[in-house]
């Protein structure tokens, strides 16, 4: 009997793929049959397609350079998350500053509304009111966070370059505590509004609303991720890490200056996770010093299922987790939606047991 | 003999006896720690219920963290299994002793089960649930289990805060919940509590034979606040815990099961090829690690804080767990206990009495709410502003930068730890016993005596 | 024994007409591009001291990978007392007798040699978690413990490393982690015992005594020996027969004698020495 016995081979040896394709199909055939009996609206569908879209970007960014430290340098770096957050502050505390000069002290703005500073509503920074000051907050965002990571680079990983991943993730640990509670030290512990909601204008494609902020954050990391892909494919140095992220020591032996890879790989890193920082602020209209941490297990996720040390992957992972945890929504309906992101997760575990190096991955750095 | 050489014998056999013995490094570590927080009492002009008190958090604290330290050791520090879940663990084995114990009539509903059934059922669900964790998480790297562990925590912390299941119904009619973001708060009182008092959860029933006794003891010394002896009793009897939870483990690494574990941390394809089914050693471990974290949570949050809610088991519970096994040096027991002990009174305790400390002695009142209104004023040589900023406003925020940059500093220049060079071999019987070593006139084995063999690298 | 040279599909059955300890069966494995082995055979027949030889990149620690877990072949049997193995555990193999030891010797640096020693005996009671930690139990695991102990030392004293008994093993010298290696093997009471180099760094004396002793175990406890190594007086005093690879495939097999006078193997591997 042909076919069954090629289709037992294949459940015995990928039972991965079997699984993804089961599930797939099923979950395809309910959507549609939803779709078409009117239990869900293409617009309702679309709205949750676009957000999983948005925040997909946004982890994608993140996750390239999450990807790009764990290959070229050979560990997880669990302060990622912190260097977003500290885009986000960084960046904020400009665009606040730069929004509200005119009218409230230069303190309170610096520090995001901190103590009796101003509220969102009253300093009204939105990308139609104050565009100035938006884009001012991205560009210090991103040089901000890559400044961070270069120090943090100097003082704590170069002195310990050739140590083993798991020395140099619990270092990493450490540097995401003093991080993360320096926020707390210099701004607050809460969750803060930002943005004002009331001045971003919103747009209707077809029934589904997109609203200015989304649209800039689509625009604005489409044109980073080009600029990214220009710079791994068209320059000297982006053949040097492309090279250092598949073999360092054979990268190493064949004269590529490691050390300057290294040194643009954070700048590279840090500077996106900057910006997925700042701009995650804009989606959500607030700000909280741990909004780096809460996102940092979905973009491992996206790195994981992408493959370690491919930055497509990243961006092709970072939106199956925007997508999964936001699609999921349209079956987890109710009190069960707080189980999208554990869905997320879910199927990081399940791409780490059946195929661990990823979509994209081939590349073991073991 | 001169006061030197006095003085030199002495701190000598001191030290040699700290070597030698753990239990005399522990006992001494504790005493230090007592002092110096009764010491800290006194600066405060705490009355002696005050004093009995912070003995009693002292206690509590050294002993929970202890606890903990101990059973991620034996993950990590033993086996080489880097599970950064343990707040998942802990909440696993809290949630359902919780859960198994609420009377039916709670809000939210339980099993009403006996407190007993409900600590080991609670220890035997934490175990599960790292079986369910480790079958097929082991294969993976070290890197690649602590991602999974972290995110099956926060999957269990999210499961138990879903409204989902804030109350449910089994098949069979049996109402359950989890409280949601509320959690339980309707469990039995901790044990401790029947020694003294008629009915554990109410003070106000009366006091038993023992309790009277021991009470009015401490009302002729001025003590009138029955609740810090039951506290520092309890704390006692955590005290016991720890020793038991201790003298296993030390079973368990001295031992052949031990020496796979020390092995596969190493080197897995050496203990592979030696025969050993590591996969087994690691689950066994794992489950053995996690069962542990259960109990953990069931007498800490339990117990202890009396607080099952999913906000008190997010992952930055995990990495003070995780930063206290760093301090005393990942694979020795000793070093796991004196690591809790460091953390929990120096980096968990200490900071909480700080501020006031330091109001009382250098009576700063500034406390502004914002970082720039603390340091402006420094332009003017004011500098009470900020150290009231950080005193009374951002001490504990401080106290994790520190935390960090120790982290940092370890695995910089200590990486094993700050007593990981204590060795603990793995061994039921002493291997040294019975034999000395081959005399000096042994021939070096590998000199070869023509050249053109190949000799060391 | 036949002084024949013989290639690929030697007979497979010894004397007795039964099954030989261990016997390799166009054995091939890949590595993405590369074939390391390519369509190897051999037989190691029983009690023998069998000598495998062969150039840098021939296949041969390859070859030990696939025959004891560590690689699963891509194609091939790998027969160990008449059974297929290919594919199975390492811990597997290793517990039904077939042991190995590695070229660069992998000590467990941070255990002392006592331990390393101690690890290695096969089911050992108190490997069994409860039977490690509840009392009853627990005084026989002390009971065996204290039996391992005395092999333990006896192997110390014989492989004359018992003054470095209580050191970690990562502070011994090259030669010396090669003994701990071979020390560690042996006590794992294997039939067959594959070894990689395992007199490297070991002075001439010393290596007599470790020969002889092969030979002791050979004779009296049925042992079966795998060698591979690099030291042609070795192979030519001691080994037979002598099998030689040659990328990746098996190029001859046969009494030592036969080997050096064949062609094909002097060209191959010699020719290049001289």
């Amino acid at each position: 009997m042909e076919p069954y016995a090629r289709g037992r081979r294949l459940l015995r040896e990928q039972p991965g793929l079997v699984v993804v394709a089961v599930v797939a199909s099923l979950l395809g055939g309910d959507l549609l049959a939803k779709l078409l009996g009117g239990g869900l609206t293409p617009a309702r569908f679309g709205g949750f397609v676009w957000d999983g879209l948005v925040i997909g970007l946004v982890i994608g960014l993140a996750g390239i350079g999450l990807s790009l430290t764990y290959s070229i340098l050979g560990f997880a770096n669990f302060a990622h998350g912190d260097y977003i957050s500290w885009g986000a502050f960084s960046g904020w505390a400009v665009a606040y500053l730069l929004a509200g000069i005119d009218r409230y002290a230069a303190g309170g703005l610096l520090l995001i509304g901190a103590g009796d500073g101003p509220a969102p509503g009253d300093v009204g920074v939105s990308i139609t009111n104050t565009p100035l000051s938006i884009v001012a907050g991205l560009v210090v965002a991103v040089g901000f966070t890559i400044a961070v990571s270069l120090v943090v680079d100097r003082l704590v990983y170069r002195p310990i370059r050739e140590a083993d991943g798991i020395t140099l993730l619990i270092a990493s640990i450490g540097v995401a505590f003093a991080l993360r509670y320096l926020i707390v030290f210099f701004f607050y512990s809460s969750r803060e509004g930002v943005t004002d909601i009331s001045r971003v204008p919103s747009y209707s494609l077809g029934g589904v609303v997109i609203d200015a902020h989304e649209l800039t954050i689509v625009v604005v990391g489409l044109l980073l991720m080009i600029g990214v892909h220009l710079l791994l494919q068209r320059t000297k140095l982006g053949k040097a890490m492309r090279a250092m992220a598949d073999n360092r020591d054979l990268a190493q032996v064949t004269g590529i200056p490691v050390e300057g890879v290294i040194r643009t790989t954070w700048i590279l890193g840090g500077g996106l996770a900057g910006a997925a920082g700042y701009l995650v602020v804009l989606t959500q209209g607030t700000i909280s010093y741990d909004l780096g941490w809460l996102l940092l297990l979905l973009i491992f996720a996206a790195v994981i299922m992408g493959g370690i040390g491919s930055v497509y992957g990243a961006i092709v992972g970072g939106l199956v987790i925007g997508l999964a945890s936001r699609l999921s929504l349209i079956w987890l309906t109710g009190d069960l939606s707080s189980f999208a992101e554990p869905v997320a997760f879910g199927l990081m575990i399940f791409v780490l047991l059946f195929r661990p190096e990823g979509i994209f991955g081939g590349v073991s750095t073991a | 003999m001169s006061a030197d050489q006095f003085q030199t014998g002495r701190l000598k056999q001191l030290r040699d006896l700290l070597e030698r013995s753990d239990a005399a490094l522990v006992l001494t570590a504790m005493a230090g720690f007592y002092l110096f927080f009764l010491g800290i009492g006194a600066i405060l002009n705490y009355n002696l219920a005050g004093l009995i008190s912070i003995l009693g958090q002292v206690t509590f604290f050294t002993a929970v963290y202890a606890l903990v330290v101990l059973a991620l050791n034996l993950q990590w520090g033993y086996a080489g299994l880097f599970n950064i879940g343990i707040a998942g663990f802990m909440a696993v084995g809290v949630y359902t002793m919780a859960m198994l114990t609420a009377p039916p009539t709670g809000s939210p509903p339980g099993l009403g089960l006996p407190l007993a059934v409900g600590v080991v059922g609670g220890m035997v669900a934490a175990a599960l649930i790292g079986l369910v964790t480790a079958l097929p998480a082991l294969r993976l790297r070290a890197d690649y289990l602590a991602i999974v562990t972290v995110a099956i925590s926060e999957i269990i912390r999210l499961t138990y805060n879903s409204p989902a299941f804030s109350t449910f119904t089994l098949p069979g009619g049996i109402d359950l919940g989890t409280g949601g973001a509320s959690g339980i708060g309707n469990f039995p009182s901790n044990p401790v509590r029947a020694i003294y008092y008629a009915d554990p959860s109410s003070a106000a029933s009366g006091t038993t034979p023992i309790g009277a006794a021991v009470f009015g003891v401490f009302e002729t010394v001025g003590v009138f606040r029955s609740a810090v002896i039951v506290d520092l009793t309890y704390g006692l009897v955590l005290v016991v815990v720890v020793v038991l939870v201790y003298i296993l483990l030390a079973r368990v690494g001295n031992s052949p099961f031990g020496r796979v574990l020390k092995a596969i941390r190493e080197d897995e394809v050496v203990a592979k090829s030696l025969g050993k089914d590591t996969n087994r050693f690691k689950i066994k471990t794992f489950m053995l690690g996690c069962a542990l974290m259960g109990l953990a949570g069931v007498v800490w949050q339990g117990f202890g804080t009396g607080a099952v809610y999913p906000q008190a088991f997010r992952p930055e519970l995990t990495f003070y767990i995780f930063i206290a096994v760093i301090i005393g040096g990942a694979g020795s027991n000793t070093g796991s206990v004196l690591g809790g002990a460091v953390f929990a009174n120096l980096l968990f305790l200490l900071p909480q009495y700080l501020p006031n400390i330091i109001e009382q002695t250098f009576a700063i009142q500034a406390s502004p709410n914002n970082f720039i209104a603390a340091i402006a004023p420094i332009a003017a040589g004011e500098i009470a502003p900020l150290l009231g900023y950080i005193l009374n406003q951002r001490l504990p925020a401080l106290r994790f930068v520190f935390v960090g940059v120790l982290l940092v500093y370890l695995m910089q220049n200590r990486p094993e730890g700050l007593l990981g060079h204590r060795t603990e071999t793995a061994a039921a019987v002493d291997l040294s016993e019975g034999h000395t070593p081959g005399a000096a006139t042994q021939p070096d084995p590998t000199a070869p005596d023509e050249p053109g063999g190949v000799d060391d690298e | 024994m036949s002084s024949e040279t013989t290639t690929v599909g030697s007979d497979t059955t010894d004397a007795d007409g039964d099954e030989p300890p261990l016997r390799v069966e166009t054995l091939r494995k890949e590595f993405g591009g590369i074939t390391a082995v390519d369509g190897a055979s051999f037989t190691v027949a029983d009690e023998s001291l069998t000598g495998l030889i062969g150039p840098n990149g021939a296949g041969k620690s390859t070859t030990f990978n696939c025959i004891t877990g560590i690689h699963e072949p891509t194609a091939g049997a790998v027969y160990f007392n008449g059974e297929d193995i290919a594919g199975l555990a390492p811990n597997v193999v290793a517990d039904r007798g077939l042991v190995r030891t590695f070229q660069i010797a992998r000590e467990l640096a941070e255990m002392t040699v006592l331990e390393n020693l101690m690890l290695a005996p096969k089911r050992q009671q108190g490997e069994s978690l409860y039977r490690s930690v509840l009392p009853k139990f627990r005084d026989g695991v002390i009971a065996e413990e204290t039996e391992l102990r005395e092999a333990v030392w006896e192997s110390l004293e014989f492989f004359e490393i018992d003054h470095l008994a209580e050191e970690q093993a990562g502070n011994l010298s090259g030669g010396q982690r090669k003994l701990l290696e071979l020390a560690r093997a042996l006590m794992t009471d294997p039939d067959v015992l594959l070894l990689d180099e395992p007199f490297a760094g070991v002075n001439p004396t010393l290596e007599t005594k470790l020969l002889d002793r092969i030979n002791q175990l050979r004779a009296e406890e049925g042992l079966t020996f795998l060698l591979v190594e690099h030291d042609m007086d070795i192979i030519m005093e001691h080994c037979d027969p002598v099998i030689v690879m040659h990328q990746g495939r098996v190029l001859a097999e046969g009494a030592p004698e036969a080997i050096r006078n064949d062609e094909r193997v002097v060209d191959a591997y010699f020719g290049e020495q001289q």
